[in-house]
């Protein structure tokens, strides 16, 4: 455990090294992440226009703090671990990882904050021109800005947790994309991606909030828009926490049974 | 060296020279069995499939024993399936064994124990750790931090590498852009920075040319003596084999066929030795000593029964006028072949 740290270092210049190798991707990276958020508010915004200039309390302004917040809040969560796994398996980069003395979750950590940390300035930049040209309107008391740091680190560790657990699906299937689309699709509507969640139906609220995904985006956005109260703020806090409990616990078990199918076939 | 062998009906019994150190590698009826889904092609079997699958099992490894004194470096030999690199994995515990003991370093590997995995390295030549993107020598500093190695060490140990592999040009290089050997000698020195005390390699020089084989060849041989590792090593590549190993375990069908020198392989495979022959007439009739294999250029060669090289050595250099005469065993791939093509037992 000791050298840690210094694998943290040294993987943040691993990784800002191999992402200097390749800037085009990094702009077309940076479009993508832009070009999302911004279609659902041109999207809303429309929507809103059309149905007298507010939708389920939110206005143009409101639908733009709404979606600059979440490309911010989605920077910070967002993995590509699920993407990755069945290469690791099938190409056995995988088998290099288990003959390290270092549990492999800590490289994949360790690369995708330092990814996030490369990127933070251009995703910064973007939301400030999104930001001049949509103008949004953000009502936030000082204690839900406050709180708004830990909700979101605790967010990233949920979505981290969960993702990194489901990618591990290919330890026993070599049809991990259709699963990984089911996974996306979920997402896209329950973690708050397309439409803020207070606009979708009771009982989709209701899956949100029951399964992990609100706690992984939505309620970080929710809170900084100054939608929740200290209460709710506390309670979803308490879920966070829960759930990041209740990841590690299925990550360490689905990681071990995984290995011992890995290490019973070989690859 | 006081190790014997004696192979009867396809069992092993290998009577090791006492060692009073513990071996670094204790390997006891190994086995290892795959189980392989069979079904015939069509829809029909596809669909039969779905209801029953049909399996079989397949004994990859099956009961091998050897021990490795520390130090030593063995050559793994055997053709493609033998269970050469299922043996490998389940030493460095990237396979579970179905059966039997294992230790290495007193670890059982399977356990993937950090202590363990500090003290060890496997090579696939076929299969790459290092960042394809970036400069091998991000790779190793990389590699400093997940081994936790002491940055003086790890100046020191890159160092001898860089040396010994003469990396020096191929450092700042991105890893994509080097030629294959080149990122072989990258991968070796990648595995052995912290400095492992058992190696394990698996065709280290798999596609490289001659001066590269003999380079990685050169560098084992040092690795081992500066560290006192213990090497175990497969290879395609005889060449590999004869310089640097003395002694070999011969694996076929996942059984272990033979553990001992590699001259006592020749010797214990071989029934004939060759005899070749240079005569002042190169007309003469060679055919009542024995198998006249070749003649050109004016030398003769004889294939004879091992126990009778003497003999027929005696009865040329005395009824012929003969200008050289020299007695060799078959190549070393001759043999391996002839051990290869021996019926399963």
């Amino acid at each position: 455990m000791r050298s840690l740290p210094a694998l943290y270092v040294q993987q943040f210049k691993t990784s800002l090294a191999v992402m200097l190798q390749y800037r085009a991707s990094l702009i077309i990276w940076l479009i993508s992440h832009l070009l999302e958020p911004l279609v659902y508010l041109v999207v809303w915004t429309a929507v809103s226009a059309a149905q007298g200039g507010s939708v389920g309390g939110y206005d143009a302004a409101g639908f733009a703090a709404y979606f600059i917040v979440l490309m911010l809040v989605n920077h910070v969560t967002y993995t590509w671990i699920m993407w990755e796994y069945e290469y690791r398996v099938r190409h056995g980069s995988l088998s290099f990882a288990l003959l390290r003395p270092v549990h492999p979750i800590h490289a994949d950590l360790a690369d995708n904050l330092s990814s996030k940390i490369i990127t933070l300035p251009l995703i910064l930049a973007a939301a400030a021109v999104l930001a001049a040209i949509f103008r949004p309107s953000l009502h936030t008391p000082p204690w839900a800005a406050a709180a708004f740091v830990p909700a979101v680190l605790l967010a990233f560790a949920v979505r981290f947790l969960m993702e990194w657990t489901l990618a591990l699906a290919a330890f026993w299937t070599t049809r991990v994309s259709a699963l990984n689309r089911v996974y996306f699709v979920a997402l896209l509507f329950l973690s708050g991606q397309m439409a803020p969640l207070s606009l979708l139906p009771p009982p989709i609220r209701l899956a949100a909030t029951i399964l992990p995904f609100r706690w992984t985006t939505s309620f970080p956005v929710e809170l900084l828009l100054g939608k929740l109260g200290l209460e709710e703020t506390l309670l979803g806090l308490g879920a966070q926490a829960a759930w990041i409990l209740a990841c590690v616990v299925l990550l360490r078990l689905v990681w071990r049974a995984g290995v011992r199918v890995f290490t019973a076939v070989g690859a | 060296m006081a190790r014997s062998l004696q192979i009867e009906n396809g069992s092993v019994n290998a009577y090791h020279r006492i060692v009073h150190e513990t071996p670094a590698v204790r390997v006891r009826e190994l086995r290892k069995i795959f189980t392989v889904s069979e079904r015939e092609a069509g829809a029909a079997a596809a669909l039969r499939d779905l209801l029953r699958r049909r399996v079989r099992e397949v004994p990859a490894v099956d009961g091998v024993s050897f021990d490795l004194s520390p130090g030593e470096i063995v050559g793994f030999l055997g053709p493609n399936g033998a269970g050469k690199t299922t043996t490998l994995k389940m030493l460095s515990g990237l396979l579970h064994p179905t059966g039997g003991e294992v230790a290495v370093l007193g670890h059982v590997p399977s356990r993937r124990e950090k202590d363990f995995l500090r003290q060890i390295t496997l090579v696939m030549g076929q299969r790459a750790q290092l960042v394809w993107d970036i400069p091998a020598a991000d790779s190793f500093e990389l590699n400093r931090a997940i081994y936790g190695i002491p940055r003086a060490d790890f100046r020191r140990t890159l160092e001898e590498l860089v040396a010994l592999l003469d990396l020096g040009p191929l450092l700042p290089k991105p890893v994509r852009t080097l030629s294959l050997g080149e990122r072989m000698k990258c991968e070796i020195a990648a595995a052995l920075l912290h400095r492992p005390r058992v190696v394990f390699l698996d065709e280290p020089t798999i596609g490289l040319d001659v001066t590269m084989q003999r380079r990685i060849r050169a560098f084992l041989t040092d690795y081992n003596r500066r560290v006192g590792a213990t090497i175990l090593l497969t290879s395609h590549y005889m060449a590999d084999v004869e310089a640097l190993c003395r002694r070999v375990l011969v694996i076929h069908h996942g059984k272990l066929l033979f553990d001992g020198e590699l001259a006592r392989l020749v010797q214990r495979f071989t029934a004939h030795k060759t005899i070749v022959v240079r005569l002042e007439d190169p007309e003469a009739d060679l055919s009542p000593y024995g198998e006249v294999v070749s003649r050109e250029d004016g030398a003769a060669t004889l294939r004879v029964p091992r126990e009778l090289t003497a003999r027929v050595t005696g009865r040329l250099l005395a009824d012929l006028a003969v200008v050289d005469l020299t007695v060799e065993d078959p190549p070393i791939e001759e043999v391996i072949e002839r051990v290869f093509s021996e019926p399963r037992a």
